[in-house]
């Protein structure tokens, strides 16, 4: 440091340099700037404006007033959308029960498979899951139409004569949904069950509990944490969902992910659309802290 | 848990569960080469939709579109993720549990609540829907995973080798490029692989941010299939399936080798 001139520049750019260098909480900081910025912008911000929105009212030509109103939270206790809420938690439970009574039996099956094997089942359970969404739907539509697979199959065995009606039926939604979903059951309840130390059950049958006994009392409810985080990533996308009914329910079944994208493409009523929003989200919050309160938030969520 | 031999019924259980997940797998491919256009009986083999597909310039289209997103949005939530996950792994920074929150938001909340909040979002901004606000929302819902699929991959980092490598006299960007970089890459190129599933797959969010112009291939197969069976999307499913399980076994097995 013998030259003198413009010492305070010199000293700013080296000193920028010398902080990131030297202080490990500006590394931190530089590090997730970017990613706490983006979401900011991109999740944050968006969802304080849905807040907004949910707030204001509807102009005549579908346009956006500013104007406070809680019009769009009243409109929501209409007998009408108050069926389509209690049908849509009615399928996210259905689909989120079956995924978990489904998938428990194959998850235990593939945690006390051998070791080498186990990624491999693993794997052949994602393997599908790799293709694209909307061709999953397709498959199934292929499968399930009148004159489609499934009918011509139980005719041709003599099981049936008239084709079942079950695409477009609330049952089809159903497969549909428990298709796309299972994966997200599965490895949780993998995770946990693989967890569990030989020698606890073997404690238990040590003390004389029956198989049967020891899965209620040992195995059950260390995979409870599994149970939950299961839960949470089949529940939360199964109440959003509007692209399964779309196609595979056909005009009669409407649930609240279909009410929110009508009223934000077709309807035009973005703070009707909104408060939809506001209330799907609040249920879903509801519902995992609930059950994160329950058992804290494992490993499991994050597989 | 233990290595005793499962039950009978369990392990025919386990079977049906898997026909169940592959049989519409299968039938969707062997149904794209069958002649018969209604696609019910087998009728005799045929590439007639393959060549029916390639000469479609809408799905070529769509296709261009969509390896285009999934390409920017996958390189750039990469970069952008790793740094977040160095950044919670490994330090301690004002803000961290917020920044930690801030990760969950793509799991906790549904996506259709994600995907009109972006299209309010532009809206109210005036930018105009089409390839770049599909590309921007697709960073910000990849982002995330990213970041927990690397964070994972650094838990078990052993710190010593960096610090033998500045011992050895390098200096911190280049023990980041040269150790700890290629040490977590495994992590990183799964994350990205993630990454770019999600954003191939994605109907959803490009759905509500897509603009005249931009129709991506789940936007193009939902128009194809929503009203009507047409061989045409089996070949293009079959296609994908084929590109989707070569890119995995390639993975699967480069895996293996390094392991």
């Amino acid at each position: 440091m013998t030259t003198a001139q413009a010492p305070g520049k010199a000293v700013r750019r080296f000193s920028l340099k010398k902080v990131l260098r030297e202080s490990s909480v500006a590394q931190g900081l530089f590090l997730i700037g970017p990613t706490n910025t983006y979401l900011i912008v991109f999740m944050v911000i968006p969802l304080i404006l849905v807040t907004v929105l949910s707030f204001l009212s509807r102009g005549t030509y579908g346009e956006v007033v500013y104007k406070f109103s809680i019009e769009s939270y009243l409109r929501l206790f209409d007998p009408l959308y108050a069926k389509i809420l209690g049908y849509s938690l009615l399928v996210g439970l259905l689909t989120t029960v079956l995924s978990l009574v489904i998938g428990y039996p194959m998850a235990y099956y593939i945690a006390r498979a051998p070791a080498r094997q186990r990624s491999l089942y693993l794997f052949l359970i994602l393997l599908p899951f790799w293709t694209n969404f909307i061709i999953r739907i397709y498959a199934w539509i292929m499968i399930l139409r009148s004159s489609g697979f499934l009918n011509s199959f139980l005719q041709w065995i003599g099981v049936i004569h008239e084709p079942l009606n079950i695409l477009y039926t609330p049952t089809a939604v159903l497969i549909g949904m428990v298709y796309e979903f299972l994966p997200f059951m599965v490895l949780p309840l993998y995770t946990s069950l693989e967890k569990i130390e030989n020698a606890q059950l073997e404690a238990a049958a040590d003390l004389g509990a029956p198989p049967w006994k020891a899965f209620l009392r040992v195995t059950l409810p260390l995979s409870v944490p599994g149970m939950i985080a299961g839960t949470i990533l089949v529940f939360i996308p199964a109440m959003g969902m509007f692209v399964v009914p779309d196609l595979m329910g056909g005009a009669k079944t409407m649930l609240i992910g279909n009410v929110i994208r009508n009223q934000f493409l077709t309807a035009r009523d973005w703070p009707f659309g909104a408060a939809a929003s506001m209330l799907l989200m609040f249920l879903t919050m509801v519902f995992t802290l609930y059950y994160t309160r329950k058992a804290g938030f494992g490993e499991e969520l994050l597989l | 848990m233990s290595e005793k031999k499962p039950a009978l019924w369990l392990r025919i259980y386990t079977f049906l569960v898997y026909a169940y997940i592959y049989i519409p797998i299968l039938i969707l491919i062997i149904f794209s080469f069958n002649k018969q256009k209604l696609n019910i009986r087998w009728e005799g083999f045929t590439l007639e939709w393959y060549d029916k597909l390639f000469k479609d310039h809408q799905v070529l289209l769509a296709t261009r579109n969509t390896l285009m997103i999934a390409f920017i949005a996958t390189i750039v939530a990469t970069v952008i993720g790793t740094m977040a996950a160095l950044a919670l792994q490994r330090y301690h920074f004002p803000g961290y549990g917020a920044s930690e929150t801030l990760m969950y938001i793509p799991i906790v909340i549904p996506e259709v609540v994600m995907g009109i909040s972006l299209l309010a979002f532009f809206a109210l901004i005036k930018f105009k829907l089409g390839l770049t606000t599909i590309t921007l929302s697709h960073i910000a819902f990849n982002i995330p995973f990213v970041a927990l699929v690397v964070r994972a991959r650094l838990h078990g980092f052993d710190k010593s080798i960096e610090e033998a490598s500045m011992d050895l006299g390098a200096n911190e960007l280049i023990t980041f490029w040269r150790v700890t970089l290629p040490t977590i890459m495994p992590g990183v190129l799964s994350g990205a692989m993630l990454a770019f599933t999600l954003s191939l797959d994605d109907y959803v969010i490009t759905y509500f941010t897509a603009g005249p112009g931009s129709t991506t291939l789940p936007l193009r197969i939902f128009s194809m299939v929503r009203f009507t069976v047409t061989p045409e999307v089996n070949a293009l499913s079959a296609l994908w399936v084929a590109v989707v399980f070569v890119i995995l076994f390639i993975s699967e097995y480069a895996q293996r080798r390094r392991a």
